[in-house]
């Protein structure tokens, strides 16, 4: 049942990102091209989405639990440290350079660009690298 | 060149935003694109991640389900320079596994919740990746 709700929501989540032209980094670009040719798109997107899950979390969120789920797990962290703002700052050059986020460039696995396929192939081992990273240092801090 | 598209941009994020309320009303989760991403990879803690697994494979579908709507084939101009798209995604994934989030975790459920880390986030990588395309596009390609 989960697999099912997730797919349609994945599919929604993925449509809004085709619809609003995020999915295409030719776009994506010239949004981050203020100096050049700006195509001020994106801002809406971003706009649209905050909109609606602004309103609609505050609707979700006084419920006592989700419709499938014993509670809401909503982010706890606050700290705002190096690794957020690192990790942060690292992710943004990759966009720049790629056009890609995480959401978009999944839904371009399907049809199959070779660059697009190379970037998520990227992206996973990004993904297993960091997760490295974070052990060997939870390990030092476990020794000291 | 792309053309201004501020409606169909805002009905898409209007989505996305519906996407992540569904997915909080439902499982009680975030949508985070990087983080359900990074949930298909081992170790699993309780199983198969069935529904990262799913969420990705709608993610996957959707430009096909536009097209059959539509009737109108997707338009996705990705750079074939394979070195420059490797390194892009190694940066992506590092960058949003260190940092917790992107532009849907950060992005649309973080600022839409109010939280200052998503809001130093989203900050912090507009500002790279502004930066980014600077260099690239009117530095080393000028």
């Amino acid at each position: 049942m989960s697999l099912i709700v997730n797919v349609l929501l994945g599919l929604l989540f993925g449509i809004g990102l085709v619809v609003s032209g995020m999915s295409d980094p030719d776009k994506v670009l010239n949004f981050l091209d203020l100096a050049g040719t700006w195509d001020p798109s994106l801002a809406f997107v971003m706009g649209g989405g905050v909109l609606v899950a602004f309103i609609g979390y505050r609707v979700v969120l006084r419920r006592d639990r989700p419709l499938m789920a014993d509670g809401f797990k909503v982010p706890t962290k606050t700290a705002i440290d190096g690794r957020l703002l690192g990790g942060a700052a690292v992710f943004g050059i990759g966009w720049g350079l790629g056009g890609f986020c995480p959401g978009p460039a999944l839904t371009a696995l399907g049809l199959g660009q070779p660059g697009a396929l190379v970037f998520l192939a990227a992206m996973f081992i990004g993904f297993w690298i960091a997760r490295l990273v974070s052990a060997g240092r939870t390990d030092m801090a476990a020794k000291d | 060149m792309t053309e201004f598209t501020p409606l169909a941009s805002l009905i898409g994020g209007a989505l996305i935003g519906l996407s992540a309320v569904l997915l909080m009303a439902i499982e009680g989760r975030v949508a985070g694109v990087s983080g359900i991403a990074a949930r298909l990879l081992p170790p699993f803690r309780g199983g198969l991640p069935l529904a990262p697994l799913g969420f990705v494979m709608g993610l996957v579908a959707a430009p096909f389900a536009v097209m059959a709507v539509t009737g109108v084939p997707i338009v996705q101009t990705v750079s074939s320079n394979l070195p420059l798209m490797g390194a892009a995604g190694l940066l992506v994934g590092f960058g949003t596994a260190l940092g917790s989030g992107c532009t849907s975790g950060h992005g649309v459920c973080g600022l839409s919740r109010l939280s200052p880390r998503s809001l130093a986030a989203v900050v912090t990588f507009m500002a790279t990746a502004f930066l980014t395309v600077f260099v690239v596009r009117h530095v080393v390609g000028a």
